[in-house]
């Protein structure tokens, strides 16, 4: 799928973020378009959370600059993010174990009374809306999240994602935790959502999984960005290397 | 009931009358511990414990911990902890002390007695204690000092810096109007206390029936209705037997002819009047539902356990931790304050060592009540049950005659036995879901 549009969606141009000495992203630039999924791919550590944290607010880069739609934006809180409709599922799935899915789904953002008081029922029945669609076998919606399995959980950070409308989703390793029907059903999710116009940053270790559901793959080592390749022009195999010796694979044309 | 179905197919089974109910098994257990707490002594003393008078003088006593308790939950809640609650109780004390005996009277000219007195000092008093609470949360949120740092700091500090500001004086007697919110000095008398109890319990059993209609109104399981109708039986009966026994509580002969006299009257033959509902009983009322709202009803609140239960979920959802740890030792201060009122007004003078260990009979208020220093869990009615079962096991051991080092003694073993049995409680289950 060839993006019609010149503008990216996101533009992050030359992003460098150190942690004491770790530069754990040193003078990266990505970006991505409308309905298009790009993949984050590289060896733990590589540096893909703390990149992609950069975007959702999370952590503040050293050096570099956002781009939204072509328009220079400073993002320095995840609230900052939110407000660009870009939405996050990380990693650690950044729930609050004592609290039901609901609370979870709409954690800084609730719903509330005109009185101003949280609104439960109401947020209770979108979820169970919400949920349905997702995760027709999801039922514990009144119980925290912590008596929930992985999978279950992931779904709860997944409607969190896709819930609020989002034009930027990032999906940092979504189905790690997922059995294989899981899986298929996140797969289909992202289908769908590209379809729907949105642009998504996926990251994953499965790289036979990125191959078939992205558009372009970005590898990262050692904070660095390697390369970016369309998946058409690449085999499986020269990713694996770019991933395992940090270098671009050689090709003719 | 249109798409229900899918969401809760299989509807759990109800297994017992309590479930039915939907009430927390918790709760029960707190209640039960009490109840035997209360007959026990009850049986010890010769039916000196369950009597009118104690159970006034009981909730009295319990009201000044169990203010502060409520306020404990949210910042044992978000995993911090006060230390400085009985000395900020202190300076809180302190400064309405000075302000209603010095300050107005003398420097503002006000005399002693006027009416707003009263008022001015409890102003000044709540601004003092949200200020310095205000002060703890911005050094344990901005700048990232541990609380238990900040506010064992704040015990040494405030504990001193009341006694500078009243030179270790005792400062009294206090303004009368501010005296009537320390217990027996201020009571509703029976027609009040009935008035209050009958529109608690009008809003008990319309909480529970708009509780009913809005989850009908999104097709949401709801007890049967004999369930609903019987736990608002219940509520209302808990609510109006406790105002039963206020007000039976009867005002000595003494001192209605005490009364009678300063009015210039003689006590008429045969009169009697009850106390009833203290203010003081009745303001700790007033925060506790205050309280329960601001936990599960406001944003604030949510945020509170979300930021206990995970703060870095919490902050990646947009929550400013820094500002919400101001607000919660902000609200703590503001019941200190509160509590400071009570007390002094108890004592019907400011005293030196005024709220001295309240600190740890707050917190342990809070454990026994269920809140986990782990964060993210605890509930304001279960620390207020937990202030009640200290001050009667405390009350208690005193009437059976128990020596007070022994008193303590006790006390201390039930905290950390509440503990080990809330642990063990939540273990059990953790592991049946
Ligand atoms: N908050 C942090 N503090 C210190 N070091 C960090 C922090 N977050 C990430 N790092 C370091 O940055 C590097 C990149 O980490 P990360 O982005 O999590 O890698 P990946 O997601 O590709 O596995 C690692 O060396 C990690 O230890
Ligand atoms: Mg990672």
């Amino acid at each position: 799928m060839t993006p019609d549009q010149t503008t990216p969606l996101v533009e992050m141009r030359d992003i460098s973020i150190a942690f004491g000495g770790v530069r754990a992203v040193d003078h990266v630039s990505i970006d991505l378009y409308p309905g298009e999924v790009v993949g984050l791919l590289g060896h733990n550590g590589a540096g893909k959370s703390t990149l992609i944290k950069i975007l959702s607010g999370a952590y503040r880069a050293d050096s570099g600059e956002i781009l939204i739609e072509g328009k220079k934006v400073t993002i320095n809180s995840p609230r900052d993010a939110r407000h660009h409709n870009i939405e996050t599922i990380y990693q650690t799935l950044a729930l609050a174990d004592n609290l039901d899915a609901p609370s979870n789904l709409f954690l800084g953002r609730e719903i509330v009374t005109p009185l101003g008081l949280v609104n439960d029922a109401k947020m209770e029945a979108e979820t169970r809306r919400i949920m349905a669609r997702l995760n027709p076998n999801f039922r514990k919606i009144k119980e925290p999240v912590s008596a929930l399995s992985g999978g279950q959980r992931q779904s709860v950070a997944i409607a969190r994602a896709v819930y609020f409308n989002a034009r930027i989703l990032i999906m940092d390793e979504p189905t790690a935790a997922l059995g294989v029907h899981e899986t298929k059903m996140v797969a289909d999710l992202i289908q769908e959502l590209k379809r729907q116009g949105l642009g998504i940053f996926l990251i994953s270790h499965d790289t036979r999984e990125m191959m078939e559901l992205c558009d372009r793959v970005s590898v990262m080592k050692n904070g660095r960005l390697i390369g970016t390749e369309r998946v058409e022009d690449v085999t499986e195999d020269d990713i694996l290397s770019m991933i395992i010796m940090g270098k671009k694979p050689e090709r003719a044309a | 009931m249109s798409d229900t179905q899918i969401a809760d197919a299989p509807a759990p089974r109800r297994r017992n009358i309590f479930e039915t109910l939907e009430l927390d098994t918790r709760l029960l257990g707190m209640i039960g511990a009490f109840v035997v707490l209360a007959v026990g002594f009850h049986l010890i003393t010769d039916g000196r414990f369950l009597t009118p008078r104690n159970i006034f003088n009981l909730t009295i006593q319990t009201v000044s911990v169990a203010i502060m308790a409520t306020g404990m939950v949210f910042v044992i809640v978000t995993r911090h902890i006060d230390l400085s609650v009985g000395s900020l109780l202190a300076t809180a004390s302190a400064v309405m002390a000075m302000t209603q005996t010095l300050v107005l009277p003398e420097w503002l000219g006000l005399g002693l007695g006027h009416p707003a007195t009263a008022w001015i000092a409890i102003a000044v008093g709540l601004a003092t204690g949200v200020a310095i609470g205000a002060f703890h949360g911005w050094l344990v949120g901005y700048l990232a000092i541990p609380a238990f740092i900040v506010t064992l700091g704040g015990l040494l500090v405030w504990r001193n810096v009341a006694w500078y500001l009243t030179s270790g004086q005792t400062i009294g007697p206090l303004d009368e109007t501010f005296r009537k919110f320390g217990g027996i000095n201020g009571t509703l008398g029976t027609t009040g206390s009935w008035i209050v109890g009958l529109v608690g319990c009008a809003a008990a059993v319309w909480l529970l029936f708009s509780a009913r209609r809005n989850k009908v109104a999104h097709d949401f399981p709801v007890k049967p209705m004999w369930a609903e109708i019987t736990l608002a039986g219940i509520v209302s009966a808990v609510i109006l037997g406790f105002i039963w026994i206020l007000n039976s509580y009867q005002v000595p002969a003494a001192r209605l002819r005490r009364n009678f006299e300063a009015r210039g009257e003689t006590l008429p033959e045969g009169y009697t009047e009850a106390y009833g509902l203290p203010y003081s009983v009745l303001l700790l009322i007033v925060i506790a539902i205050v309280m329960t709202v601001v936990a599960r009803r406001t944003r604030l609140g949510r945020y509170i356990f979300a930021t206990g239960g995970n703060p870095d979920a919490a902050e990646l959802s947009g929550i400013n931790t820094r500002l919400l740890t101001v607000k919660i030792f902000a609200i703590m201060g503001a019941l200190c304050a509160l509590s400071a009122v009570v007390a002094s007004a108890r004592l019907t003078n400011h005293s030196n060592d005024i709220g001295i260990l309240d600190e740890l009979r707050v917190i342990a208020a809070a454990v026994i009540g269920g809140t986990a220093l782990a964060g993210g869990i605890g509930t304001i009615y279960g620390a207020i049950l937990g202030a009640l079962i200290m001050q009667s096991l405390q009350s208690g051991m005193a009437m059976v005659g128990v020596d007070a080092p022994l008193q303590n003694i006790v006390v201390g073993a039930v905290l950390v036995l509440a503990v080990l049995v809330d642990i063990i409680y939540r273990k059990r289950t953790g592991a049946r879901s």
